[in-house]
């Protein structure tokens, strides 16, 4: 169940594989302000896995992951 | 009164152990927090060095995928194109890279090996692979991924003694291409911690 979140952005990257959901994600976050939210749609089962690094890597906090079937959302804080 | 020289030399020893295990744990924790912190201070951390040296449409994909990753994630990325991997960043080159079914007994073809030697099977094995692997799974083509790195800064340096060995001109590679040299390369990935050759 997802926690309600004041989304800032949205990226759609249903259907996108790897590298793809991480680079507009990286793209699209640039946009917002520290504290902003975004949340990020993906169909890439890697992206399970791909996200969490780079929001690691990144220092931007993941929220949480939302697995729901056939569809995948992080909410991602910008740092 | 008689004092209990034994007890007390024993009360000392367990101090001294004492002491000296916690000095030593907090020593530990000092050095690993110095550590870690060296380490994010450490330009070297956030950066990679690729060379992409084969020209085949399957060998262009990993430089591309790595490089936009990592700079997806932050880290200045510089890719050096030598040999065949000039292909990739030549004008129109990106849409024509092609896979060659022979000699390649990984490559999934419902063939004999021996087949991909007969006049049509490069492009057909090249069809092949774009449409039902990379398209029928959404894999971007390899003319988007240069886009993306681009857009990302990504670094492309041409190497300029294969550009010259193969008659490729500055002019021939697309645009924001730099030509360098070995040294170039060099120099960047010294100060990195990933270098892929590729």
């Amino acid at each position: 169940m997802a926690a309600t979140y004041q989304i800032d952005k949205t990226v759609d990257a249903k259907g996108q594989t790897c590298p793809m959901p991480v680079v507009m994600l990286a793209k699209a976050i640039k946009d917002l302000k520290p504290g902003q939210v975004l949340a990020v749609y993906a169909t890439d089962p890697g992206a399970k896995k791909d996200i969490p690094a780079w929001a690691n890597k990144t220092g931007n906090t993941l929220l949480e992951t939302v697995e729901e079937p056939g569809l995948l959302t992080f909410y991602i804080k910008k740092a | 009164m008689a004092l209990d020289i034994s007890q007390n030399s024993n009360v000392d020893q367990l101090v001294r152990e004492r002491v000296d295990a916690l000095i030593t744990q907090r020593f530990n924790e000092l050095v690993a927090q110095q550590i870690a912190d060296a380490f994010k201070k450490d330009p070297a951390q956030n950066k990679m060095a690729i060379i992409a040296s084969k020209g085949t449409l399957d060998m262009a994909y990993p430089p591309l995928i790595l490089a936009s990753a990592a700079a997806a994630m932050g880290e200045e990325v510089e890719i050096f194109f030598t040999f065949y991997g000039l292909n990739i960043v030549r004008k129109g080159g990106a849409k024509h890279l092609q896979i060659a079914p022979i000699a390649n007994p990984a490559m999934p073809v419902p063939l004999p090996n021996i087949l991909g030697m007969l006049p049509g099977m490069t492009p057909m094995a090249t069809w092949m692979m774009k449409t039902q692997f990379f398209a029928k799974h959404h894999v971007a083509p390899i003319e988007d991924l240069l886009q993306e790195c681009m857009d990302l800064g990504v670094k492309f340096i041409a190497c300029q003694m294969t550009m010259d060995v193969m008659g490729i001109k500055a002019s021939d590679l697309i645009d924001g291409v730099e030509v360098g040299g070995a040294a170039t390369f060099i120099d960047f990935a010294n100060q990195a911690h990933v270098s892929l050759f590729i």
